[in-house]
C-alpha cells in the first residue's frame, strides 16, 4: 500500500561512483609503485607498508570508536594515507617510525580537523613532515646495496653525475615508493584513466618546475639536469597523488592551475635555494595553506554570465 | 555531425527501451476524475461549475484566476461531485473539482474559435488561452503569456523542445513520431505570431527516426530547421536547450525572450494545433507508464484528471513492489506516497522503480573532488553551495551563484558521497526566493 512507497527529493537515480570506490581506485593506482618498491627494496618495505596502512586504519577505527563516531574505515580513505605515508618512508625506517607517523597523520592532521574531506593538509604528508622534522636523521638515511647512499638529486647538487635510465627505472635509493618513474606514471595512468584526477594539477606543477629550475638552477635547460630533476625527490609521486589530493587541492578548474603553479614555484625555491635538495613535501604542503585563498579568487564565471563554453 | 551541445551534463541510464517501441493507447478512465485549480504556474483557476452539476467532455470549469492562469476544461462528461481538497502528486492537498465520469463522453461544441485565416495575431494567443495551455514538459507556464513577450519582434528564434532528455519517459518521442505533422504545423501557428523568427526543432540524437521524420516534413519549410543534439542530460532544460542551439546565453535574471528565444515541448505545440484547427481545449496529454517495477510498460493519451493507481492498473500493475513511484522522470519528477492522485496537465511519466537508490546509499562526507562542479551546467560549484544552504549562509550563498542553479539534479546524481546537493540547494533557493518577494 501506499505507506511502503520512498519518498524524496529529486534526482531519483544515483551514479555507481561511490567514495570508497574511487579510493580503491586510487590503492590500485598505488600498487605498481608498492610493488616495485617491495621488489626493489625487499621485505622490510614490505613491513613498512603493513605497518603503516594498518596502523592508519586502526588509528581512525580506534578514534571514531572513542569518540562515538560513525565509523568511517570502510572508505578506504585511511587505507589510502597509510599507504602514501609508507611509500614516503625510508626502506629501512624502524618499525615505530610509520606508527607514530601514522597516528599524528590521521589524529592530528585529518581527525581533529573534522575527518574526511575536512583536512586542509594531506594526511600522509603531514605525517611525513612530522616524522622528518622529528627525527631527521632516521627519515633521510637511505640505505642501499648495504649501504648509506646519497639520493640522485643530493649527488646532483654536489655536483656528482647521476645515471638518469637508473632514476626513471628505479634502481636508485630513496623512499619506498618515489624512486620508479614507470610504475608511478603506469598508476597515474590508471587514476586518469578512471577519470579520478585530470591533468591541470599535474601538468602545471611539472611545467612550473621545470621552468623555474631552468631559469634560477644556474644550469639552465640541460635536458639531462632538467630530467633528472623530475625523475627524482619523489616529484612525480607528489605531483600525480599527493597534489591531487581532493581534500587539499582547490575545486576550482582554474584554482587547480594557480595551485599547480605555486607548486613549481615552492618545489624549486626549495630545490634552488633551500637546504634539502627535495621539496616536494614541504612545498605540497605549504601550498595546501593557499588553498582556500587560490579558490576565493578562482570561482568560475557560472552559465549566462560568461562561463558558457 | 556530431550534435550541439553545451558544458556539463550527465549520462544516466536512460532506459528508454521500456516504452519507446509502444504506441500510443488510449486510456479510458472510470469512476471519479480529480481537476486541480492550481496545475499551472500562477494563480489558481476559479471554478465555474458547482455541485451537482452536468458538464460535458470539453466544457470549461475553471477559469483562469489572473493573466498568469490558465482555463480548465473537463475531459470527460458527468456530474460534479464536489469541490474540495484533494491530494496531488507533489503531496500537496489542492483545491480541486471532482466529477463523477458517466463514460458517455458527451461533447460540449468545440471552442468559439474563428478559422486561422481570419485571425490576427492576438486572436491566435487568446485561442491559446481559452483552450487552457500551459507548458507540459513539466513547469506548467501558461502558454499564452509565453507568447506574449513585450517585444515580438525582437524575438529570432522559436524552439521546440523535442530533446526528452529526462531517462525514461518516451512521451514526446511517441508523439512526434506518430504525429509529426502536428507537431510541424503547431510550430508554423507559433512562427505566424513573430515575423523575424526562425522555427528550430531541436532533438537529441538518441532519436534517429525522429531527426528523419522531421526533416523530411519540414524539408520546403524555409523558417524551419531541425537540428541535432547530443544526448545528454539536461539538454532539454530551457537555458542549456537555448545555449546549444543558438549559442545565446540567459541567465537567472533574464527570460529566454530577452536573449530573443521562444521555448515550447512537443506535446505543448501539439495542444496549440488541437486549439487553432481543431478548436479542442486542451483536455488529455501523453503519458509514459514505466519503469522495472511495471508489467507492460506503456504509453497512454490520458484524460487530464485520470487518477494514477487506475493508469498503472492498466498497464498490467506492479510486477514487483515498487519502493518508489515518480510522477515524471527520474531525475526531475516528484516521489509520490499516495498513489491516488490525478493526471494534471504537467504529468509526463508515471515511473515505478523496484529499487529506490537514493535509500540504498547513506550520504557522507564530501570530498572535495569537484564532480559537481565538472557536470553543473550553471558552472556554479554545488558542493559549496550545499554547504553554505545547510549552514544557512545565506550571503554566501549568493555570491557563489547559488541562484543560478536550474535544480537539473546532476549534482546529486553524480556525487560520490551520495549528498542530497541539490536539495539542500532547493530549499535554500525556494527560501531566497520567497524572501524576495515580500
Amino acid at each position: 500500500m501506499s505507506d511502503l512507497l520512498n519518498v524524496s527529493s529529486g534526482p531519483h537515480v544515483r551514479s555507481k561512483y561511490t567514495t570508497s570506490k574511487i579510493m580503491g581506485l586510487v590503492l590500485l593506482a598505488l600498487l605498481p609503485a608498492t610493488g616495485y618498491g617491495i621488489y626493489h627494496f625487499g621485505a622490510g618495505a614490505a613491513l613498512i607498508v603493513v605497518i603503516s596502512v594498518a596502523t592508519c586504519v586502526l588509528t581512525e577505527l580506534v578514534y571514531e570508536l572513542i569518540m562515538k563516531q560513525k565509523v568511517t574505515v570502510k572508505d578506504l580513505s585511511a587505507a589510502v594515507t597509510g599507504l602514501l605515508l609508507a611509500l614516503n618512508m625510508p626502506p629501512t625506517a624502524a618499525w615505530w617510525l610509520p606508527v607514530i607517523g601514522g597516528i599524528f597523520a590521521i589524529i592530528f592532521v585529518k581527525m581533529l580537523f573534522g575527518g574526511l574531506g575536512q583536512n586542509f593538509m594531506n594526511p600522509a604528508l603531514g605525517g611525513r613532515c612530522f616524522l622528518v622534522i622529528c627525527f631527521a636523521a632516521r627519515m633521510t638515511d637511505f640505505n642501499y646495496d648495504g649501504m648509506t647512499q646519497a639520493t640522485p638529486l643530493a649527488l646532483l647538487r654536489a655536483g656528482e653525475a647521476v645515471n638518469l635510465k637508473d632514476m626513471v627505472f628505479g634502481n636508485i635509493a630513496g623512499t619506498i615508493g618515489e624512486t620508479s618513474v614507470i610504475a608511478i606514471v603506469i598508476g597515474a595512468c590508471i587514476l586518469l584513466a578512471f577519470g579520478i584526477i585530470d591533468l591541470r594539477i599535474p601538468a602545471s606543477y611539472i611545467i612550473t618546475l621545470i621552468v623555474f629550475m631552468g631559469l634560477f638552477s644556474g644550469r639552465g635547460f640541460d635536458p639531462y639536469y632538467l630530467l633528472a630533476q623530475l625523475s627524482g625527490g619523489g616529484l612525480m609521486l607528489g605531483a600525480f597523488f599527493m597534489a591531487t589530493d581532493y581534500a587539499t587541492c582547490p575545486i576550482t578548474d582554474t584554482g587547480k592551475i594557480v595551485y599547480g603553479i605555486c607548486l613549481g614555484i615552492m618545489t624549486g625555491i626549495f630545490r634552488c635555494f633551500g637546504s634539502s635538495a627535495e621539496g616536494v613535501s614541504f612545498a605540497i604542503i605549504f601550498c595546501n595553506l593557499l588553498v582556500p585563498l587560490i579558490e576565493e579568487y578562482t570561482l568560475p564565471k557560472c552559465f549566462g554570465k560568461g562561463g558558457e563554453a | 555531425m556530431s550534435g550541439l551541445t553545451f558544458k556539463g551534463g550527465v549520462h544516466p541510464y536512460e532506459g528508454k527501451e521500456l516504452s519507446k517501441d509502444k504506441p500510443i493507447l488510449r486510456f479510458m478512465p472510470q469512476g471519479d476524475m480529480v481537476f486541480p485549480l492550481s496545475q499551472h504556474i500562477g494563480a489558481p483557476a476559479k471554478p465555474v461549475v458547482k455541485k451537482g452539476d452536468r458538464v460535458l467532455y470539453g466544457q470549461m470549469i475553471a477559469e483562469a484566476g489572473g493573466f498568469v492562469s490558465a482555463n480548465i476544461y473537463s475531459s470527460v462528461s458527468g456530474t460534479v461531485k464536489s469541490i474540495g481538497k484533494h491530494r496531488v502528486a507533489t503531496g500537496d492537498m489542492v483545491e480541486s473539482i471532482i466529477i463523477e465520469n458517466d463514460g458517455l463522453y458527451e461533447a460540449a461544441e468545440g471552442l468559439p474559435i474563428k478559422d486561422i485565416n481570419d485571425m490576427t495575431k492576438q486572436d491566435v494567443i487568446d485561442a491559446v488561452k481559452l483552450a487552457g495551455i500551459v507548458g507540459m514538459g513539466g513547469a506548467g507556464f501558461p502558454t499564452h503569456v509565453k507568447l506574449s513577450p513585450k517585444d515580438p519582434d525582437k524575438i529570432y528564434y522559436c524552439i521546440v523542445n523535442c530533446s526528452e532528455c529526462e531517462p525514461y519517459l518516451t512521451s514526446d518521442y511517441r508523439r512526434m513520431l506518430e504525429e509529426p505533422d502536428k507537431l510541424v504545423a503547431g510550430l508554423k501557428i507559433i512562427l505566424c505570431l513573430f515575423d523575424h523568427a526562425e522555427g528550430i526543432l531541436a532533438v537529441e540524437d538518441n532519436k534517429p527516426e525522429c531527426i528523419r521524420n522531421l526533416k523530411e516534413l519540414t524539408e520546403n519549410e524555409k523558417r524551419i530547421t531541425v537540428k541535432t543534439l547530443k544526448t545528454k542530460y539536461p539538454q532539454g532544460a530551457e537555458r542549456q536547450l537555448i545555449y546549444a542551439t543558438t549559442r545565446r546565453a540567459v541567465n537567472s535574471s533574464m527570460l529566454p525572450a530577452d536573449a530573443g528565444c521562444i521555448v515550447n515541448n512537443v506535446d505543448t505545440v501539439v495542444s496549440i494545433y488541437h486549439a487553432i484547427i481543431e478548436k479542442r481545449p486542451l483536455t488529455e496529454r501523453i503519458v509514459t507508464v514505466t519503469g522495472d517495477a511495471i508489467r507492460e510498460p506503456q504509453n497512454y493519451l490520458v484524460p487530464i484528471g485520470s487518477n494514477v493507481r487506475q493508469l498503472i492498473e492498466t498497464s498490467g500493475g506492479f510486477k514487483t513492489t515498487p519502493e518508489k513511484v515518480i510522477s515524471g522522470g527520474p531525475m526531475m519528477g516528484f516521489a509520490m506516497f499516495d498513489l491516488d492522485v490525478p493526471i494534471i496537465k504537467t504529468s509526463s511519466a508515471i515511473t515505478c522503480f523496484t529499487r529506490d537508490e537514493v535509500a540504498q546509499y547513506e550520504p557522507s562526507a564530501c570530498i572535495n573532488c569537484g564532480r559537481c562542479a565538472d557536470v553543473c551546467p550553471g558552472r556554479v560549484i554545488p558542493a559549496r553551495l550545499a554547504s553554505y544552504a545547510e549552514n544557512g549562509n545565506e550571503e554566501k550563498f549568493l555570491k557563489y551563484n547559488g541562484m543560478e542553479c536550474c535544480e537539473c539534479g546532476c549534482c546529486s546524481y553524480v556525487c560520490p558521497a551520495k549528498r542530497q546537493l541539490t536539495q539542500s540547494i532547493k530549499t535554500m533557493r525556494k527560501l531566497l526566493l520567497a524572501k524576495k518577494k515580500k
